[in-house]
């Protein structure tokens, strides 16, 4: 077995793992608390890519910044998470909120009337091309290894960021009171609101998290792979919400875990099998079935019980 | 599909709907009309639509025969086919396009010089839409174990898996046989025949017209008898509630499985029709682009409606034509913003005075603007006549209006969303520097992309709105609450 070949595909499947994982837990956490299937998320990840984009050239650009690289760095992932939690924040209160009590359908047609409008609006503004990153320029090429695992600076960065948003937010839900709040709201909505939870701001901050924890991972991919274009956010929102099905729908620890092994099995796909860099993608699509057949509810979901 | 369990809907009851409606609603002419389409019988309401469709290609010349009424006929027969699995049965399939997508290629492999076979349409139709129908048969499988969002995931991965299969499957070997050119990849399979039946070619326009024409009718009418049928009844309660359905001992894994096996023979046969016309089939045509389409058919035309879908195949195949060119494209949306403000402000007085407010406002910017700024008036507007020239003394148009616009609508999209959170007294004042931003954006960034990202923006928009509004759609029976 060619080991370095190995050691390779598991280092970018795990930032690329990294990277869904921080997608699948904004999908896991709306449909915690909503039951809503959020189409546009993916989308909302998209935005955060560009607006990162626009700060780094806001900033002077990556060839001669106005303030040192990992301060450049620090401003793009701030500024994006913020205008993505905005923009989140924003699409419940229009698209989804006036329809809390419609058929089940209509909030996710809704959801796909503000992907299309997300889509074409960055078509509109940022044009059909590709915008290019520069990481290279920015922060440089600096490699480290662990033993046989060589990693760039940018996937390191992204893997450890990524985990450390992770900790935040398990930290959150688990022990402040919005996170209780939150949990509760997922548990029952209505009796969440009967014991005084201002279940509209929940829902609210909800957004704001999993949108900001989609811009962050937009702005992650620009640097790991520096182009982006705005049609990047359909497929990464499908492998996202494959991912979150993979964990376990409204699971946190699901989504994370959901992506890292979406992420591993789409490297390793393209490594391993056969037509394996044309058909990544169907592969992944196989293992979401496999694992929808075998266990509806996904890795750590619990099998939902149907009241009557 | 599942109800959130903390939905106050306890029944859910569309008969007695009905005949509430029934009773209140038959009164005066308005009444007499609907009641007598309530009468009439199934083949002749496919009449009202059958006879002026069939009479359309002797008002219009040829290229529009082709363009309009061409792609209303595919979009009516696709979108009935939705109907079937999303509108009937509640299941929501968004890898519909790819059965549209297996019919077409199957034709063309049985009927093209990809092969070197030439089938009989006679037989090739029948072939293609039982094949279509047992892919159908194989993705349904999973989709009984599956809730809603877990089967419109599935689907949708399914679609992206058909565009990515029939983009690269000349490229792989398959087991058994080796290596088969089976979809030419992303070129396609060019030169598909057109339809033979026992010698007699569809081959013309006109001809391929009424082919669609008769087979829109024929589905139309076999929909409509089995929406009355047993079967349609039982696919309505498993859309209302599949619990209930299955403790009244409905079948809901086979009915479930039934109406997918519908839908996609349906496409299926849709997708045959469409490859003789286009003459090939690309991997292109049967992207998201086209679901999304369908899907705003049947959400406009009311899910579950059937003459509902044909009324909106209609309206989504004849606005983007219409929205084609900037002189058409300018009144359909400053009417639409003058019905909205009619309906959302009252009094009519204080819509008057924000109207004028509005008029003055855009003189007061465009003095102010050609005094300090002159290169923000340098431009002129799109188009010619009175209007438009009317426009270049009262609207901004910058000379290179790239950048400020882009700026422009972004702020236009914030604005939009806080000012409903304003107060009464906020929101009368700031409504024309708003109306100004809106035309503004829409004069300088919108109407000149009208070809391109503009539609879809707006198509985006007219879902998220027509959802808040009429979430049944616009001749959806709206489902009562009985508590």
């Amino acid at each position: 077995m060619n080991w370095s070949l190995f050691f390779d595909l598991t280092v970018s499947g795990l930032t690329l793992g990294s990277l869904y994982a921080l997608i699948a837990l904004g999908y896991s956490m709306v449909y915690g608390i909503l039951k809503l299937l959020n189409f546009a998320h993916g989308d909302v990840y998209m935005i955060g890519a560009f607006v990162g984009w626009y700060t780094l050239h806001a900033l002077g650009g990556p060839l001669n910044p106005t303030i040192s690289g990992a301060a450049v760095l620090f401003v793009m992932f701030i500024v994006s998470m913020v205008a993505c939690g905005v923009l989140g924040v924003a699409i419940e209160r229009f698209a989804y909120r006036p329809l809390r009590n419609a058929p089940r359908i209509a909030p996710l047609i809704s959801a796909l009337g503000v992907s299309i409008f997300l889509q074409n609006s960055a078509l509109l503004i940022f044009g059909a091309g590709f915008r290019d990153y520069g990481t290279f320029d920015l922060i440089g090429v600096k490699t480290f290894n662990i033993g046989q695992l060589f990693f760039s600076v940018t996937q390191l960065l992204t893997v450890v960021l990524a985990i450390l948003l992770m900790i935040a937010l398990t930290v959150f839900v688990a022990r402040s009171r919005l996170g209780k709040a939150m949990r509760s709201t997922s548990f029952d909505r209505e009796a969440a609101s009967m014991m005084g939870i201002d279940v509209d701001r929940v829902i609210s901050v909800t957004f704001f998290i999993g949108s900001a924890l989609a811009g962050a991972a937009g702005v992650m991919f620009g640097l790991v792979f520096g182009q982006i274009y705005h049609f990047m956010g359909f497929i990464a929102g499908l492998k996202g919400f494959t991912a979150a099905v993979l964990g376990g729908i409204g699971s946190i620890p699901g989504a994370m875990v959901g992506g890292l092994i979406v992420g591993l099995a789409e490297s390793y796909a393209t490594g391993y099998l056969p037509q394996g860099s044309t058909f990544q993608n169907l592969y992944v699509f196989a293992l979401l079935i496999l694992v929808i057949l075998i266990r509806p509810s996904g890795l750590f979901g619990k099998a939902a019980i149907t009241k009557v | 599909m599942e109800e959130p369990p903390d939905s106050p809907r306890i029944g859910v009851d569309e008969w007695v709907a009905s005949v509430e409606g029934k009773r209140e609603r038959y009164t005066g002419i308005r009444g007499a009309v609907l009641q007598g389409w309530d009468r009439l019988p199934a083949p002749a309401r496919v009449l009202v639509f059958a006879i002026p469709a069939a009479l359309f290609p002797f008002v219009t010349s040829q290229g529009n025969v082709f363009r309009y009424g061409l792609f209303t006929l595919v979009y009516a027969l696709l979108a009935l086919g939705l109907n079937i699995v999303v509108g009937f049965a509640g299941l929501l399939d968004l890898g519909y396009v790819a059965f549209f997508g297996c019919g077409a290629y199957l034709y063309a492999i049985l009927a093209s010089p990809q092969f070197g076979y030439h089938w009989q349409a006679e037989l090739a139709i029948p072939v293609v839409v039982l094949a279509t129908a047992v892919v159908g048969l194989l993705v349904g499988l999973p989709s009984r174990r599956l809730l809603g969002d877990y089967l419109a995931i599935l689907t949708l991965f399914f679609g992206q898996a058909f565009v990515v299969f029939v983009n690269n499957a000349n490229r792989i070997s398959f087991p058994f046989v080796g290596h088969v050119d089976l979809t030419g990849g992303s070129n396609g399979i060019a030169n598909i025949d057109p339809f033979n039946f026992f010698g007699y070619k569809i081959d013309s326009t006109m001809k391929q017209y009424y082919l669609l024409l008769i087979a829109v009718a024929l589905v139309l009418v076999l929909l409509m008898y089995m929406n009355e049928s047993r079967t349609g009844r039982a696919w309505r309660a498993l859309r209302e509630d599949p619990l209930a359905a299955e403790v009244m001992s409905i079948p809901v894994n086979r009915l479930k499985l039934l109406a997918f096996v519908f839908g996609a023979a349906v496409a299926g046969l849709t997708g045959a029709i469409y490859g003789t016309i286009a003459t090939a089939a690309l991997p292109g045509d049967y992207d998201v682009g086209l679901l999304i389409t369908i899907y705003a058919i049947m959400i406009l035309g009311g899910f579950g409606s059937i003459m509902g879908i044909v009324v909106g195949a209609i309206i989504v195949s004849s606005v983007p034509e219409l929205l084609r060119s900037s002189a058409n494209a300018r009144p359909l949306f400053y009417g639409a913003i003058l019905i909205a403000l009619l309906v959302k402000v009252r009094p009519w007085r204080l819509l008057a005075a924000q109207l004028a407010g509005l008029v003055a406002f855009g003189f007061a910017v465009h003095a102010i603007a050609a005094a300090a700024y002159p290169r923000l008036v340098d431009g002129e507007s799109i188009g010619s006549g009175f209007l438009p020239r009317g426009l270049d003394h009262w609207m901004l148009f910058p000379k290179n209006p790239v950048k400020i616009v882009d700026v422009a609508y972004m702020v236009m999209i914030a604005a939009i969303v806080i000012y409903p959170q304003l107060g009464r007294l906020w929101r009368a004042v700031l409504l024309p520097p708003l109306l100004y931003l809106v035309m503004f954006v829409w004069e300088n960034l919108l109407l000149v992309q009208i070809g391109g990202a503009t539609r879809l923006i707006l198509l985006g928009a007219v879902l998220v709105v027509l959802m808040n509004v009429r979430p049944q759609g616009l001749f959806g029976t709206a489902t009562v609450e009985i508590v």
